[in-house]
């Protein structure tokens, strides 16, 4: 099981962190890798704090436990960073991807991780101008996979797109697109990012 | 809607390739209670019914005890049966299991491995299938989704076999494969179909023309003890069916099951033997340690009733040390496991030293950490000859806890 990804994702209840974590791992099923995505079996309440995982393999996944050292952390709420620990493990030369408006290297000195980048992108306000609702999960895929480069651009809009189309109207399928291509273009990093 | 009669490979949880699975094989009857974790297997099939895609007798009651009464009545008057439970749902099933054996129903249920109270627990452990260990049904157990649903297509023709004729219970583990969502293969709809065939009831209780009386008193100048031994002597048999089963499913889906699976067993001189998702999880920290050339295994074993004891005996042999996982607990003895595979090695001249941890009880985390500790206390066993404790806990917290 070499070159395992493993993301955790920080949430809060009914901000769509385990549909993403989902929606990911799906769309890395398309493109013929093994997946997983589970929550943190916890109470799950809106509003409270709650953890989502999802891993991403060339070869099988046969691991059947939490994540413990994540090579990615996505935080889809800051006002987590002040109440969970959302660094916890992260594996060396990992990365944090966290909604807010602030600057990456502002989030960074807050967390006080040293190695590993930290990205930032304004999730909530995308959403708010391409849904006009604050749910920040879909623009933090685009913005994730920007990061990360874990999947390309296109095979997450072909498989939303694909994914969605008889669930949401076409305004809401289009707002969602929007805004992972927003977030995509506009995620910064602490370091210069590097073009890929 | 993707095209159902085609093979498919999908991001799904455990319950729903569960539902799917019940879906294909569109039992005449399915009885639900909910219970969680269980209640997803049964909220996914209700869609089904819901749709109108499957045309089961969908029979909602209130109380697993009452669950496992309509399909014993559905079972005996010649219909194909499903239900699904976990935990305190099994419990409270407890005598009526008895009478869906004692009666040799093939009824077959996914048990949704999860901890009994008290405390209240909703996570995993197999203290609810230990404690039925002995009601006659076959226990077969699963590593993951893609095997929960090849076991549940196995467990019908299984338990409907006229050389069986017995209740089946699959088991796959609460919230860490129930809800947990990885890649499953689904067979073609129609091959499921030709697979699972058709229930021939055999003496069923609607054949008006030829009346059968199911259950009745049979006392002390009767043949209970005669029913009992047929019964034993069923289990028996399930052996050979189980393993024709296996080899007729692996023709349609290249998956091979048996007995138990061997992971890198031959050359090993230490190994843990586990049920459930933990396999997987072992299977990692092997490849791990093999790769710094430890000579390490596992065997997990997938039939637990009827208990594979001859053929055990024969893959473990060659072993310096084994170490028993249980996921249950049986006070003032061991882990109800380790017993078993201790009585299987019984009669070789030479055993491996045999050792035994409790874990995950009520969902408690088995990382990659606890596996690793397992392997590194089985070395040092093999090495010394000795183990300095026979039982032990993995994963266990260091605090004091109020009795």
């Amino acid at each position: 099981m070499e070159e395992c990804t493993e993301i955790r994702w920080h949430a809060r209840g009914g901000q769509g962190a385990v549909t993403a974590a989902k929606f990911l791992a799906e769309t890395a099923l398309a493109s013929g890798k093994d997946i997983q995505a589970f929550p943190e079996y916890g109470p799950e309440r809106m509003g409270a704090p709650i953890q989502a995982f999802t891993r991403i393999a060339s070869t099988p996944i046969s691991i059947y436990c939490p994540v413990e050292n994540p090579n990615i952390v996505v935080v889809l709420d800051e006002t987590l960073l002040d109440v969970v620990d959302v660094a916890k493990g992260l594996a060396k030369d990992g990365i944090i991807l966290v909604n807010t408006a602030d600057d990456p290297s502002d989030v960074k000195k807050r967390l006080g991780v040293k190695n590993g980048k930290v990205y930032t992108v304004n999730a909530t306000s995308i959403a708010m101008d391409t849904l006009g609702k604050p749910i920040p999960n879909t623009p933090m895929i685009g913005a994730l996979v920007k990061a990360t480069g874990l999947i390309a651009l296109d095979d997450v809009i072909d498989h939303f797109a694909a994914s969605f189309s008889k669930k949401f109207s076409p305004q809401v399928l289009e707002g969602n697109l929007k805004a992972i291509e927003r977030a995509y273009e506009e995620v910064t990093v602490n370091e210069r990012l590097e073009s890929r | 809607m993707k095209d159902m009669s085609k093979k498919r490979i999908v991001a799904t949880t455990g319950a729903s390739t569960v539902a799917e699975a019940m879906r294909q094989i569109n039992p005449d009857v399915v009885v639900a209670y909910p219970i969680t974790p269980q209640t997803a297997i049964m909220e996914n099939f209700s869609q089904f019914v819901a749709n109108g895609i499957v045309n089961a007798e969908y029979v909602t009651v209130e109380s697993e005890h009452s669950s496992m009464s309509a399909c014993i009545g559905s079972s005996a008057a010649g219909a194909r049966v499903m239900t699904a439970t976990s935990s305190q749902g099994l419990a409270l099933m407890h005598e009526m299991l008895y009478i869906a054996s004692g009666m040799r129903l093939p009824i077959v249920m996914p048990n949704v491995n999860r901890a009994l109270s008290a405390p209240i627990n909703i996570h995993c452990d197999h203290s609810d299938s230990m404690g039925a260990r002995d009601a006659g049904w076959i226990q077969i157990y699963s590593e993951n989704a893609q095997e929960a649903y090849d076991n549940t297509l196995q467990a019908i023709r299984i338990a409907e076999d006229k050389r069986v004729m017995l209740p089946v219970m699959v088991n796959l583990d609460g919230f860490i494969i129930s809800h947990g969502i990885e890649k499953v293969e689904f067979l073609e709809d129609e091959k499921v179909k030709n697979f699972v065939g058709e229930r021939e009831p055999l003496l069923p209780l609607l054949d008006v023309n030829n009346p059968v009386t199911y259950g009745p008193f049979d006392g002390l100048g009767g043949f209970f003890m005669e029913h009992k031994k047929n019964q034993a002597d069923a289990m028996e048999r399930s052996r050979e069916v189980i393993l024709e089963v296996a080899d007729e499913f692996a023709k349609i889906s290249g998956r091979k099951y048996g007995f138990f699976e061997e992971y890198m067993l031959d050359d090993a001189e230490v190994a843990i033997v586990t049920l459930n998702s933990s396999a997987g999880t072992t299977k990692y920290v092997v490849d791990e340690l093999r790769a710094k050339g430890l000579p390490v295994g596992l065997l997990k074993l997938r039939a637990f009733r009827p208990f594979p004891a001859k053929e055990l005996a024969e893959a473990l042999k060659h072993l310096k040390a084994v170490a028993v996982l249980d996921r249950a607990i049986s006070p003032g003895f061991t882990g109800p496991l380790f017993g078993e595979i201790k009585s299987a090695l019984f009669d070789l001249e030479k055993r491996p030293r045999l050792i035994n941890f409790i874990y995950g009880l009520g969902g408690r985390d088995y990382t990659l950490h606890e596996a690793s500790k397992a392997f590194e206390t089985l070395m040092d066993v093999a090495k010394t000859g000795k183990a300095k404790k026979t039982m032990d806990y993995l994963g266990l917290k260091e605090v004091e806890v109020l009795a």
